[in-house]
Parts: C-alpha cells; sequence; structure tokens
C-alpha cells in the first residue's frame, strides 16, 4: 500500500507540473480561441533565456532578480511579436490556420532560442531544495518517499492556479478576456481593444511558460526535451477542456498518475514504456465519449 | 397568387406537436401544421421565433424533443440530414452556406450527390461509368445553371461572388438533388427589389414546373403574400396563426405580435 | 503568348472536364514527363538521384497523401509518420512472411495496412473536429513509435530493433541502383497522382471539399460525414502508407522506428502548407521545397565562404520553417501552388495584360 501511494504521488507531483504548461494551453484558448502548440516551445525559450542569463549576471548584485525581469521583458517582446506577425495577420482565418501558424512559431522559436542562447544541457539551480524527504510517516508504515522539489513545484503550480482563477473571475481585465473569448467582435464593438488584450494573455501564457520552464529545468535541467513536455499536455487539454482552468489542474493529475500506474503496474505485461503513450490513448478513448472533456462546454452548431 | 387552378396533392408533410428546447431554453412549443404537395408554404414570425429550427427540426439537424414527423406517409421522431436528404428534402440556409473553396459548377454537382453510384476504383481511373455518370451529370446541372442564368459564372468560385448571385447558386445545389419537399430559409434576406423579384419567379417557376413543394421563410411581407398559399405564423416557439394570406392578414393575434399590442 | 484558351472552344461537358482542358497545359505535362522520364536519368548524378530526386518523389507520394486529407477534406493528421512507419512495417512482414509475394504487391498490402489503421483512427473524426482530432492523430503517432520499437514481432526479432532490406527484385528486374529505384519511385508517383486527381475531380472529391467547406450544409445534401471523413482517411493512408513502404525499401534501404517519429509527421505536414492546401501540384512543390531548403541551407554557407556549425545550421533550418509556415499561411493560404497558378494566369496574358 505504501508503494501504491508513492507511485501515486510521484504521478499526481508530475501531473502537477502537466497542468502547468496545460495552464498556458488553456488562457491562450480561453481569450483567442487559439491552440497554441508553441506553449512547449515557450517553456524552452522562456527557460533557456533565464538560465543563460543567470549565467551572464552572475556576477552583478541580484542575478535571480535581473534575470527574471529580463526574461520577462523577453517574454512580453515575444507576445507583442507573436501578437503584430502571426495574429494580426491571420485574424478571422479558421481556428485550424491558426494552430498550424502556431505550429511554425513553435519551431521558429526552437530554432531561435537555440541560435541566441545555445543547445547544451544547462543545470538550473535557483535555490529549490533538493533531496527526498519522507512524508504520512503516521498513516503508512516507513513513510512515503517524495522529492522536496516535487512539493515546492505543486506549492508553485498551485498558487498560481489560484491566481490566475482569480484573476479571470474577479477582476476587470479578466472579465473582458472571457468576453473576447466569446466573441471576438461583439467585445470589439463593445470597445474591447483585442490587440491588447491578446498581447496580454500571451503574454500571461508566457510567464505561466517560465514558471514551468524553471521548475522542469531545475528537474532536468534546460534542454531541447523541454520543448516536448508541450506534447505531453495535449491530452490533458483533451481531457480537461480546453476552457478550463480547473480542468487543466484534475487533468493534469489524472494523466500524471493514471501514466506511473499503468507504467508501474501494466507496463511489464507489454514491454514497458507505455508512459509514451498511455496518455494520449486515455484522452482518446475520452473523446469518443465526453468530446467537450470533463470541464469543458457543449456547443451547438447554428445553420 | 391563389390560382383556383393549382391542384394541391394529398398532405406531403405532416408536423405534430413538435417541442424542441436547447438547455432551458424552449425553441419550439407544441408546433402542429401541414403541407400539402406542390402547395408554397411561408413560415412568418419576429426575430427568434423559431422558424429556423423548425425547418431544421423538418431535415433532420435537430432532433426534437417530443413530437413527431411525417412525410410521405413515414412517421419520424429522428433522422440524420442526410437521411432526410435521401427521401427528396432539400434546404438553403439563412447564412448562405455554399462550399466558399469551390466553383458554382462544382457546387450544384454536390447537390447531385445522392443521385451518382459509380463505384470507387471507377472513380480512381475516371474510366467508363465514372465518366459517364459525371458527363451525364453536368448536362442536368447545366440545365439548372440555364434555368437559373448564371451561366456566365460557372466556374467562378462561389467565396467570389456577390450575395445575391450567391443566394441564387444555393437555391441551384438545392434543385440539384430534385427535391420534393424544398426548404428555403430567408431566400431574400439582403436583397434590393430587383433581386427579390428574380428570386420570386425561380421560386414560382420551381414550384409550377417541377411540381415541388415549398416551405419558406421570409421577412418580407410583401414577398410572402404574393408568393404563398399558405402562411404559418410563430412567435416564441409557438405557433399562432395558419391559414392563406388573406386570414393571417386579419388575424388579431398576428397582428398584435407584430405591431405590439394596443391597449 | 503561347498560352491561351482562346480559339479552344469546347463542345462537349468531356471535354470541358479533362485535367487539362487548355492544349498548351497537355504540352507542359508532356514536357515534365519528358524531363523526368528521359533528361533527368540522362543528366543526373549518382547523388543527385539519391539525395535529391528520389526522396522528392516519394515525399511528394507522402504529401499528396496527406493533402487529400488535409487540403481537400480539411481533417487535419499530425499521424503521416506513423502511416508511413505502418505501410513500411507491414510491407516488411507481408515480405518476409510470404516470400512468394511480389515486392509491389508488398508496397500496395502495405499501402492497405496503412488505410486500416487509418480507418480506424479515423473514426474520432466522426465526432471530433479541428485540433482535438490532430491530437487524436498524434495519439497514433505515439502508439506506432511505441509499437515498432517495443513489439519485436513487428521487427522480426532483430536484436537491434533497426531493419536492413535487400534491393527488391521485381520480374527478375533488380532495383539496386539509383536509376532504377528513381524509375520506380517516379512510376508510382505518376500513377499514384492520376488516381488523386481522378478522385477529387469526381464525386468524392467533392464530397471531401463540401465537408471541408461547410460539413453541416454537406451533410443536408446528402453526403454521409462517415462516408466522407472516412474514405478521406482510407485514401490518404493507403498513399502515406505506400510512400513509407517506398521510402523504407528504396530510399532507406535500413531503418529503425526513430525514421517515422513525429518530426516526419511535421515535415509532411509543412509540405501540404507550403506546397498549397489542397492541391495536388501543391504537395510535389511542398515536397521538393521542403526536401531541398536543408540541402541548399547547408551547401550556403560554403558557397559563400562563411563557417557555421552544422548546430547552428539546423537551428537556422527550424527558423526558416517556421517563419515561411507563418508566411504562406497569413499571406498565401494556398502556398506554392497558387503561385504557380498565377505564374500561368499572367502567361495566359502575357504579353498583352489588357
Amino acid at each position: 500500500m505504501g508503494f501504491f501511494v508513492e507511485v501515486l504521488i510521484s504521478g499526481l507531483m508530475a501531473g502537477v507540473l502537466y497542468s502547468l504548461v496545460a495552464l498556458g494551453f488553456v488562457l491562450i484558448f480561453k481569450a483567442s480561441g487559439v491552440f497554441n502548440f508553441a506553449q512547449g516551445a515557450m517553456v524552452l525559450f522562456a527557460a533557456l533565456t533565464f538560465v543563460r542569463l543567470l549565467d551572464i549576471l552572475k556576477d552583478t548584485f541580484a542575478p535571480i532578480t535581473l534575470a527574471l525581469i529580463i526574461t520577462i521583458a523577453m517574454m512580453i517582446m515575444l507576445a507583442i511579436a507573436i501578437e503584430r506577425l502571426v495574429l494580426r495577420p491571420l485574424v478571422n482565418q479558421p481556428g485550424i490556420s491558426l494552430f498550424m501558424a502556431t505550429l511554425g512559431v513553435a519551431y521558429f522559436l526552437d530554432g531561435f532560442g537555440q541560435t541566441l542562447w545555445g543547445s547544451d544541457i544547462y543545470t538550473l539551480d535557483i535555490g529549490i531544495p533538493k533531496g527526498s524527504i519522507f512524508i504520512f510517516e503516521s498513516i503508512f508504515e516507513g513513510g512515503v518517499l517524495v522529492a522536496k522539489e516535487d512539493l515546492v513545484a505543486t506549492v508553485i503550480a498551485g498558487v498560481l492556479v489560484v491566481t490566475l482563477a482569480i484573476f479571470f473571475q474577479k477582476t476587470r481585465i479578466g472579465r473582458a478576456l472571457r468576453a473576447v473569448a466569446d466573441d471576438h467582435q461583439a467585445a470589439q464593438s463593445i470597445g474591447i481593444p483585442l490587440n491588447y488584450i491578446w498581447v496580454i494573455v500571451w503574454t500571461v501564457a508566457g510567464l505561466v511558460a517560465l514558471v514551468a520552464g524553471v521548475i522542469w529545468g531545475s528537474k532536468l535541467g534546460v534542454q531541447f526535451s523541454l520543448s516536448l513536455i508541450a506534447l505531453k499536455a495535449l491530452p490533458v487539454l483533451i481531457l480537461g477542456g480546453f476552457e478550463s482552468v480547473l480542468g487543466a489542474v484534475i487533468g493534469g493529475l489524472i494523466i500524471g498518475s493514471g501514466e506511473k500506474l499503468a507504467e508501474i503496474y501494466l507496463g511489464p505485461y507489454v514491454g514497458g514504456g507505455i508512459e509514451y503513450w498511455f496518455a494520449y490513448m486515455l484522452a482518446l478513448g475520452f473523446l469518443m465519449f465526453r468530446p467537450q472533456g470533463l470541464f469543458g462546454e457543449v456547443h451547438i452548431d447554428r445553420v | 397568387m391563389n390560382d383556383t387552378d393549382r391542384k394541391l396533392g394529398p398532405t406531403i408533410l405532416k408536423v405534430e406537436s413538435i417541442s424542441l428546447a436547447f438547455g432551458g431554453v424552449k425553441a419550439l412549443t407544441n408546433i402542429s401544421f401541414e403541407v400539402k404537395q406542390h402547395e408554397i408554404l411561408a413560415i412568418i414570425g419576429p426575430n427568434g421565433a423559431g422558424k429556423s429550427s423548425m425547418l431544421n427540426v423538418i431535415n433532420g439537424v435537430y432532433h426534437p424533443n417530443a413530437g413527431s414527423i411525417t412525410y410521405k406517409g413515414n412517421v419520424r421522431q429522428q433522422m440524420k440530414p442526410y437521411e432526410a436528404a435521401s427521401q427528396g428534402i432539400a434546404r438553403t440556409f439563412q447564412n448562405i452556406a455554399l462550399f466558399k473553396g469551390m466553383s458554382v459548377l462544382d457546387n450544384i454537382m454536390t447537390g447531385r450527390t445522392l443521385k451518382m453510384n459509380a463505384g470507387f476504383l471507377a472513380q480512381c481511373l475516371h474510366i467508363g461509368p465514372a465518366r459517364n455518370e459525371e458527363i451525364e451529370h453536368r448536362k442536368k446541372v447545366e440545365e439548372i445553371i440555364d434555368f437559373l442564368q448564371i451561366q456566365s459564372i460557372r466556374k467562378t468560385p462561389v467565396g467570389r461572388l456577390p450575395y445575391g448571385l450567391q443566394k441564387r447558386v444555393e437555391l441551384g445545389r438545392a434543385l440539384a438533388a430534385e427535391p420534393e419537399l424544398l426548404l428555403l430559409d430567408e431566400p431574400m434576406a439582403g436583397m434590393n427589389i430587383e433581386e427579390k423579384e428574380d428570386m420570386s419567379r425561380f421560386i414560382l417557376d420551381v414550384n409550377d414546373e417541377f411540381g415541388t413543394t415549398i416551405v419558406l421563410i421570409e421577412h418580407d411581407m410583401g414577398v410572402v403574400m404574393d408568393l404563398s398559399d399558405r402562411i404559418v405564423v410563430l412567435d416564441y416557439g409557438k405557433k399562432i396563426g395558419d391559414g392563406t394570406p388573406t386570414e393571417i392578414r386579419n388575424n388579431k393575434e398576428v397582428i398584435d405580435a407584430y405591431l405590439g399590442v394596443s391597449d | 503568348m503561347f498560352y491561351r484558351e482562346a480559339g479552344q472552344f469546347k463542345t462537349s461537358y468531356k471535354a470541358d472536364q479533362a485535367v487539362f482542358p487548355i492544349f498548351q497545359d497537355k504540352i507542359f505535362v508532356a514536357i515534365w514527363l519528358f524531363i523526368g522520364f528521359v533528361v533527368v536519368p540522362m543528366l543526373a548524378s549518382e547523388y543527385m538521384f539519391r539525395a535529391i530526386f528520389i526522396p522528392v518523389i516519394i515525399m511528394a507520394l507522402a504529401a499528396i497523401g496527406l493533402n487529400l486529407l488535409v487540403g481537400y477534406c480539411g481533417q487535419v493528421s499530425l499521424g503521416s509518420g506513423a502511416f508511413m512507419a505502418v505501410g513500411a512495417y507491414a510491407a516488411y512482414n507481408f515480405m518476409i512472411r510470404v516470400p512468394e509475394l511480389n515486392p509491389l504487391i508488398c508496397f500496395l498490402l502495405g499501402g492497405l495496412s496503412a488505410t486500416v489503421v487509418g480507418v480506424i483512427f479515423g473514426i474520432p473524426s466522426l465526432r471530433i473536429k479541428g485540433f482535438y482530432l490532430a491530437v487524436a492523430t498524434l495519439a497514433l503517432q505515439f502508439f506506432t513509435d511505441w509499437t515498432f520499437s517495443r513489439i519485436d514481432w513487428f521487427t522480426n526479432y532483430t536484436p537491434s530493433g533497426s531493419i536492413a532490406v535487400q534491393p527488391i527484385e521485381v520480374l527478375g528486374v533488380v532495383f539496386d541502383s539509383p536509376i532504377r529505384k528513381y524509375f520506380l519511385c517516379l512510376v508510382f508517383l505518376v500513377i499514384f497522382t492520376i488516381i488523386g486527381k481522378n478522385i477529387v475531380r469526381g464525386r468524392i472529391g467533392r464530397a471531401w471539399m463540401a465537408t471541408r467547406d461547410m460539413d453541416v450544409a454537406a451533410e443536408i445534401i446528402g453526403i454521409r460525414p462517415v462516408y466522407a471523413k472516412l474514405s478521406a482517411f482510407a485514401v490518404s493512408s493507403f498513399f502515406i502508407g505506400v510512400a513509407g513502404a517506398l521510402w523504407a525499401f528504396v530510399h532507406l534501404g535500413s531503418w529503425e522506428p526513430l525514421a517515422f517519429d513525429i518530426n516526419l509527421s511535421f515535415s509532411i505536414l509543412f509540405m501540404v502548407i507550403i506546397g498549397g492546401l489542397g492541391s495536388i501540384v501543391g504537395g510535389m512543390l511542398g515536397a521538393a521545397f521542403i526536401t531541398l531548403l536543408p540541402l541548399f541551407l547547408n551547401q550556403l554557407p560554403v558557397w559563400l565562404g562563411i563557417n557555421i556549425s552544422t548546430a547552428m545550421i539546423s537551428h537556422l533550418e527550424f527558423m526558416i520553417f517556421g517563419a515561411l509556415i507563418i508566411f504562406f499561411l497569413a499571406v498565401e493560404p494556398l502556398g506554392l501552388a497558387r503561385i504557380w497558378q498565377i505564374t500561368k494566369e499572367k502567361l495566359r496574358l502575357w504579353p498583352f495584360p489588357h
């Protein structure tokens, strides 16, 4: 039982990180109806920028703060550039064209980040505690082993999710974002500046990417494979629904724990490595029965 | 246009106590009416009265929550749009629903899909049956193109055409299926007087020459009164009137719905 | 001045529905075929066959296949690599398990296997659209990656997991030299192009395009969505599966599952976008462009005398691909094929544009 819980918890923690990446997708989808395939590339780009700046600035008085500020500034510029060069020319195009365009953005960012910052594996250390501790010792014999960094990541992700939920529900700009998501033209006609909103939401997504990148980066090192975690986040979206912050979180947890448990308990029977596709098959099965996801809304086609 | 010599046939379509709701919103409540063969029936009503929903129920896009539809003697509650099509129901849309990436010719050719049956392999190789079939149906389509007087634009992608012509092409596509029952959703919306006259003439000709039964939604009262044999009036998803144009014109409830109740 | 339709009156619908209604177009195609079958074989070097012509032709076949699905039927797939893998591995298994089968039959059987998989994974398209479907096809991609690397039966228990094959032999002719391989691939491409063109100009093609442009209206006309979408998946995967078999047997000769990973899927999708959605010629142009661009980029520094690392070049390649995708989607969604068409229209008027 202790082992099962250990696997479950490590899965849930991996799931939290999937949720973080999925959150970036959800934000952009909610506010612009764009399925942003470049979210993973943004994670890589943000982490790469951050880790390299940290290296360059390591002799200054506050390397982490400075690097953070500059990275955030770069993510804002990136959001502006994407709005100008990608979204604006493609406005009113079908969603699928925008989706393919973000595929282009992903390729461009992957290349650009590595051209600018190099393509080695960089270790990132910003003081997240390492090592493992035992928890639940009172419940299970011997307790359950968890990595401290996973705990920290979970806390950060939790804070981020709550903040975003409040941002969307309570602030004026959050309401504007939701209005834009419902109907671009209607939002524009009541005086919501579409372009400005897009820049904001892509910036926020960029910041979420930065957080995800820093956490994953300090765990695995900052390297190209960070870009691929976007692929891990897609099934999460299908499960949770593209428009739900809560869905991204719960979907992430289900996928994270599901794939770890499946690997441990089913993997040996089929030769292992099912982590590779388990999440996708789960999502696919889910799609057949509830296409809008756990928390998505049903859309009625009008003719 | 109430020619006495027009022979109305037996009932072709019978709508019985249809109700339709989306979530909590009631789009249609307990609607019943009949359409006779060769008749032109107009459905009128203010915006949001449920007119388009009614058409959508008839050709299977929406499935009613209650009630039944009898078409050519077959009772049914649910059916898929393509099944409706295969039974001879064709349709045009309020917001033009042409295939934008295709030429006028191809758009109208799609209307003949159900009449074509060349095998897959023959189509791959474009031999014998497939080729002859294409040519034979092309002739039919050219007849429709002549009828609607759109010869000069047959190769133009429909996306490039002005609104009025697009509406005409859409009618052509529906006609290509040689329907027995034609549903027209605001065929004259957004047209100028001249275009409306053209369209009215086409509708009457279709009705006359091919004997097609027509159910149409239209806002222009002049057109409705002139064209239709009978009118059904909807308001807030309920039927408030059903009768000849003259009857409708004098129906108290209808006047109230349109002009507001005078206290 | 020479490219005119003036004076060419069509007296029958048959003539008007020909693939190339203008006489000069027929000449054009004849010239291309002449170049393909006569000029290139006379002039090209072995390297050019191996590095340029063979891969471009096979990729063109795959891109045409994907274009049938994405460009004509509007269903986005990120699983082309998987379909190629299915085609390749199925052909391999037919060949080793039924040795008496003609290799070309095995290629076609490989294509048919891809068709079966395509139809199964096309089923979600009946319920889901757009990027949901794209994600579903990614599931296939990951699943096949895993299947062919983990289930040893498919690789006939080779210890390394990679497969090496002998040059194929058809009716006593061994396709071992680049020029023979080239002819083999070219014949495949020509036949499949004709089939593709015939399909898209007939009833099935119209059903696909109608589904793409407005699925609800298509259904109301009587086009069954099940039939339109699944037939697009079937035909498209068949093309891509055959391309996969050719890619493995004729181009690579030996391969491992990684040869058909997600990057290949993206490449083929890029070929379709850059070449032109909904255009057969577009598939060919896109394949040529995407295959040649890296070669060109690798040569460029050499020609210019600049010293750039290969890693840097591959990063630049990513950037250029990305930028081109955005450019074409935003500026010329119909891709290179549209540019080709505009050139033709200009030619039609040249030299008297008014």
